[in-house]
């Protein structure tokens, strides 16, 4: 499953997309676990996860072809 | 036009401006934020903003929205600007269209608050001998006690 990042974890990455390998479909809560441990440098770092350009909680099933995003705290305005 | 838009040009502010202006609405409200040079004590040198483009216009659309249901009658056009933005440029455009210069007012204050909240934006503060991203987890300048802070 590939993953938009931006910003700074973006840049403590070191490119624009990762990928973590799933099956079919995982809940937002585990598939930040597989993050945290697939990418150890983002440890502390804080982001929620946008599913098809919107807000999901860690409740919320992924499937395989929706858009997935991490987003960091924002700072616009 | 798009009336929520993000943008890695200069903003064109009269266009958002005029884009709410109808026989029905005797006020418009327009707000404009700009790069600041000092923040907390810290100069800033420039800012660079970066955006998830088709997310941040959704969630812009969605401020209108949540406008429109709050004070019915109420227009609302925002622009916020992406990329290098030197110190006085304008970094986001929000304008507030009503019958009455009240709910402009309460609805253009609103619509920035939520910006700050829910759209994918981030900032990043070149400082002239470092630079950090902002966010609620922030790392201001080194020199700021990040206790002191209220708000941004």
């Amino acid at each position: 499953m590939e993953i938009k990042i931006f910003a700074g974890i973006k840049e403590k990455v070191g490119k624009d997309v990762i990928d973590i390998p799933v099956g079919d479909e995982i809940t937002v809560a585990d598939l930040k676990e597989r993050i945290y441990i697939d990418y150890p440098e983002l440890d502390g770092e804080v982001f929620q996860v946008a599913v098809n350009e919107a807000f999901q909680t860690d409740d919320y099933t992924v499937k395989s072809g929706d858009v997935v995003a991490l987003i960091p705290p924002v700072s616009g305005g | 036009m798009k009336l929520f838009e993000v943008t890695e040009d200069e903003i064109d502010i009269l266009k958002y401006h005029e884009a709410l202006v109808d026989s029905h609405q005797g006020a418009i409200v327009t707000f404009t934020g700009h790069v600041r040079e000092w923040t907390k004590g810290t100069r800033t040198v420039y800012l660079e903003y970066e955006a998830y483009v088709p997310m941040a216009e959704k969630m812009l659309a969605q401020i209108g929205d949540e406008i429109g249901e709050k004070w019915p009658g109420v227009k609302t056009a925002i622009c916020h600007r992406i990329g290098k933005l030197d110190q006085t440029e304008v970094a986001v455009v929000v304008v507030t269209s009503s019958p009455h210069r009240q709910e402009g007012y309460l609805a253009n204050m609103y619509a920035v608050d939520r910006l700050k909240e829910i759209v994918p934006i981030w900032k990043k503060e070149i400082w002239e001998d470092g630079e950090e991203w902002i966010g609620d987890s922030r790392h201001y300048h080194s020199s700021v006690n990040e206790e002191d802070i209220n708000g941004n």
